[in-house]
């Protein structure tokens, strides 16, 4: 009993299976393609061209990425070695006293942000559009 | 004035007059529908969500349903019925959930009138319920965007709630279809 019950149930299962029609597939077509073409318009992370070095309350400048340099910014409590290195760059030595902005490491991608807190500097890293700014919001 | 309140009082006692709302054949009918509804809807809100705002939303198979068997009319009853009997059952009557849910079941009606005109022959209920699923989505979006969290942050969570329409909207669809054929 119990098998043959089960039997017809998935023969019907099968056999009453709907059947998406042709502006069904157009359809979800069309929203695979939006959706994945979202994630690649709200998610990028594009290669940075240039950053920005803040310190303090004025911006020091706005520096190529696709160059080999060391530069030394006057901080708060001392220099902050900063060296870029052929598109992307660093916090090489800080005067501070935790290092996260050193630990931190290489930065590459547009919208990444690297700051030292107690020499009042900051790295933020530029694409070619400017990305979300949810810290300065 | 006494006597006018002995005469109610009386009025009260002995007649067998009653405040009666008369009910067609049409609002049983979609009474019962919404009851289907509220009921995915209650079901629906006890099951935990991976991802807050993530959810099936079952109920609106119900929706879908009731939209090809009995019309447009009743289709809008029982999905705004069921938003607001869902929300009343939830404590969550004028509360920004009820809100988002509103102006959800709002922008998928609004889709779904559009809808509707597509050719039966190319299009069945699986393109009406992906496209619903978005519009509900959307709906819910503007609202968040501009009253609940007013900043652009919220672009990162678009793609992630669309995916989960489209992945929705299809089962949905699917399942509509299977209950249409059923009939």
């Amino acid at each position: 009993m119990l098998r043959k019950f089960n039997f017809n149930f998935t023969k019907n299962l099968f056999r009453q299976h709907p059947k998406p029609l042709a502006g069904d597939w157009l359809i979800l077509l069309i929203g695979l393609i939006s959706v994945i073409w979202m994630f690649q318009q709200f998610w990028q992370t594009a290669p940075a061209s240039q950053f920005k070095i803040r310190q303090g309350n004025h911006i020091v400048g706005i520096f190529d990425l696709n160059q080999t340099r060391d530069l030394s910014i006057k901080g708060a409590r001392g220099e902050s070695h900063i060296s870029i290195e052929n598109g992307k760059v660093r916090f090489k030595k800080s005067p501070c006293n935790n290092q996260y902005c050193v630990h931190q490491g290489w930065l590459n991608r547009a919208g990444q942000v690297a700051i030292c807190l107690p020499n009042q500097i900051s790295l933020q890293l530029l694409g070619a559009k400017s990305a979300y700014d949810s810290l300065n919001y | 004035m006494i006597r006018s309140i002995i005469k109610i009082s009386t009025i009260k006692a002995f007649s067998k007059r009653t405040i009666a709302i008369r009910t067609t054949s049409e609002d049983h009918q979609i009474a019962q529908l919404t009851a289907l509804a509220i009921g995915l809807h209650m079901i629906e809100a006890i099951i935990p969500s991976p991802l807050p705002g993530v959810k099936p939303g079952v109920a609106n198979i119900v929706t879908l349903y009731v939209l090809y068997q009995y019309g447009f009319k009743t289709a809008a009853w029982v999905s705004l019925l069921r938003v607001f009997a869902s929300s009343l059952l939830l404590g969550q009557f004028l509360s920004p959930t009820f809100i988002l849910s509103l102006s959800g079941a709002l922008f998928s009606l609004g889709c779904l009138w559009i809808a509707q005109k597509l050719p039966s022959n190319h299009f069945s209920a699986i393109s009406l319920s992906i496209l619903a699923a978005f519009a509900h989505i959307a709906g819910q979006l503007l609202i968040v965007r501009f009253w609940l969290i007013p900043h652009t942050g919220i672009v990162y969570l678009i793609p992630i709630f669309c995916l989960a329409a489209l992945v929705f909207g299809l089962i949905n669809g699917l399942i509509t279809l299977k209950l249409i054929n059923k009939q």
